[in-house]
């Protein structure tokens, strides 16, 4: 359920260390999330585009990705353009296309989808696991990221056995449907698997104890420390000042 | 539900990221270390459960249940659902960085509010216990889609109609996850009704 297909490679963007793209990826997210002007998004989705490029990622599953993910902003599309307000470009029957809907629409368009590509050759790019040991080591919560890989590390158990309790509803006969009884299946479905990952819980922090934990995960990782990473920090901050630049620029 | 990245406005992103640094700052701090690797399991099923695509007329929704995260965990159902988040930002591009205070917000906080409310009344006899419920998953549902909606309008006036459409879309969600926790509360109660303490 969980893959993690851009995760391997050996592009220069695979090759830096986990920390920095961690803070590349938020600090460039928020820059992108605050323009409007259509230079400054043009400039954001050029470079988003050329991280991708970078990361040497097949440009076919990143599409899919974010094909997946635009059905949100397509509510947009099919809103925004009569309901803005403005000046209208076409009369359609009795529904008035505005061109405010449309800049608007297409700002959401170019702002997610240049951010959503930075997230994917940023972050998508290193294991998960490699994910929490970097943001330990860049101070975030001891807690949270334990929680964090705990999780992860325990999804695709509860998956399993999710999927085991299907087969057995299947088996005897359940079929989906709008009924209350189908609603009250799936409803103890769930409810048995809070139970049993419960019960599983109950057991893995016991075998965990046994081990001697003590309430932290170490981190042995170590990061690399090249050059490297302060180009590529420098060409984000390089970026990030452009687009800036563009958007703030005087008239 | 998720608001996705490139839509709200900086002052929305920055409150939804100062009340979820909050609200995770609480939920962790009242998270026993004993507790941790149950919390995290049960966020794992979460994970898990709100894939479930259920069936209604002709389409299908899948399951929020912020509702029951909010029963079983308490304020820790904040570390639960940003962990949660941060995983389907990650694997799937749902919702992401910038968004991720404002999603945490959007779940998490009817969360604890249903937590409150409803947590005293589920102890009660059946029928109070399993109305409770009913209105717990209800109100959760609602919360959340008020609060997106919300979320929205403070963007810009320009989503008004927008975020009417959301909560519109969310009333049939809203009966569905008041059913299904009715039902996994009253499966709990019989089954383990520890999990519920």
């Amino acid at each position: 359920m969980l893959d993690e297909p851009f995760a391997s490679g050996n592009s220069v963007i695979h090759r830096l260390d986990p920390r920095f793209r961690v803070m590349a990826a938020i600090v460039y997210s928020f820059v992108v999330a605050i323009v409007y002007r259509f230079p400054a998004l043009g400039l954001a989705l050029a470079a988003s585009l050329s991280m991708i490029g970078l990361a040497g990622l097949n440009p076919g599953r990143v599409f899919y990705r974010l094909l997946l993910v635009n059905g949100f902003v397509a509510l947009f599309w099919v809103v925004l353009p009569f309901t803005a307000g403005g000046e209208i470009l076409y009369q359609l029957g009795p529904l008035g296309i505005q061109k405010r809907g449309i800049v608007l629409a297409a700002q959401i368009t170019l702002k997610s989808n240049a951010i959503l590509m930075a997230l994917i050759a940023l972050t998508a790019t290193m294991s998960f696991a490699t994910l929490g040991h970097a943001m330990n080591q860049l101070k975030f919560p001891e807690k949270l990221v334990y929680l964090l890989l705990l999780t992860y590390r325990y999804i695709f158990v509860i998956e399993q056995e999710y999927k085991k309790i299907l087969r057995a509803i299947k088996i005897r006969g359940f079929s989906p449907g709008t009924s209350l009884h189908c609603y009250k299946t799936y409803a103890y479905v769930i409810g048995m698997l809070f139970v049993r990952a419960s019960a599983r819980a109950e057991r893995v922090y016991q075998a965990m104890r046994c081990r001697g934990f003590a309430g932290k995960f170490y981190s042995l990782a170590e990061f690399d420390s090249s050059r490297r990473n302060y180009v590529f920090t420098a060409l984000v901050t390089l970026a990030a000042a452009g687009i800036l630049y563009l958007e703030y620029l005087p008239k | 539900m998720h608001i996705s990245e490139g839509i709200l406005s900086l002052p929305v992103l920055a409150a939804g990221t100062a009340f979820a640094a909050a609200g995770t700052g609480i939920g962790l701090k009242r998270l026993d270390p004993d507790r941790i690797p149950k919390t995290g399991i049960l966020a794992a099923a979460f994970f898990v459960a709100s894939l479930i695509h259920v069936p209604i007329g002709p389409s299908s929704v899948h399951l929020i249940l912020n509702g029951v995260v909010g029963l079983i965990l308490g304020w820790a159902a904040f570390p639960a659902i940003l962990v949660a988040l941060v995983l389907q930002a990650v694997f799937f591009q749902y919702g992401g960085i910038t968004t991720l205070g404002a999603n945490t917000v959007l779940m998490a906080l009817p969360a604890v509010i249903c937590y409150y409310a409803f947590h005293p009344l589920i102890h009660k006899r059946p029928a109070i216990a399993l109305t409770a419920a009913f209105a717990c998953g209800m109100l959760a549902v609602m919360l959340s889609g008020l609060l997106l909606s919300g979320f929205l309008v403070f963007t810009g006036q320009h989503f008004l109609e927008v975020s009417a459409m959301v909560i519109a879309a969310h009333i049939p969600v809203m009966i569905i996850e008041g059913i299904i926790t009715m039902f996994c509360i009253g499966f709990l109660k019989k089954v383990q009704p520890a999990l519920l303490r």
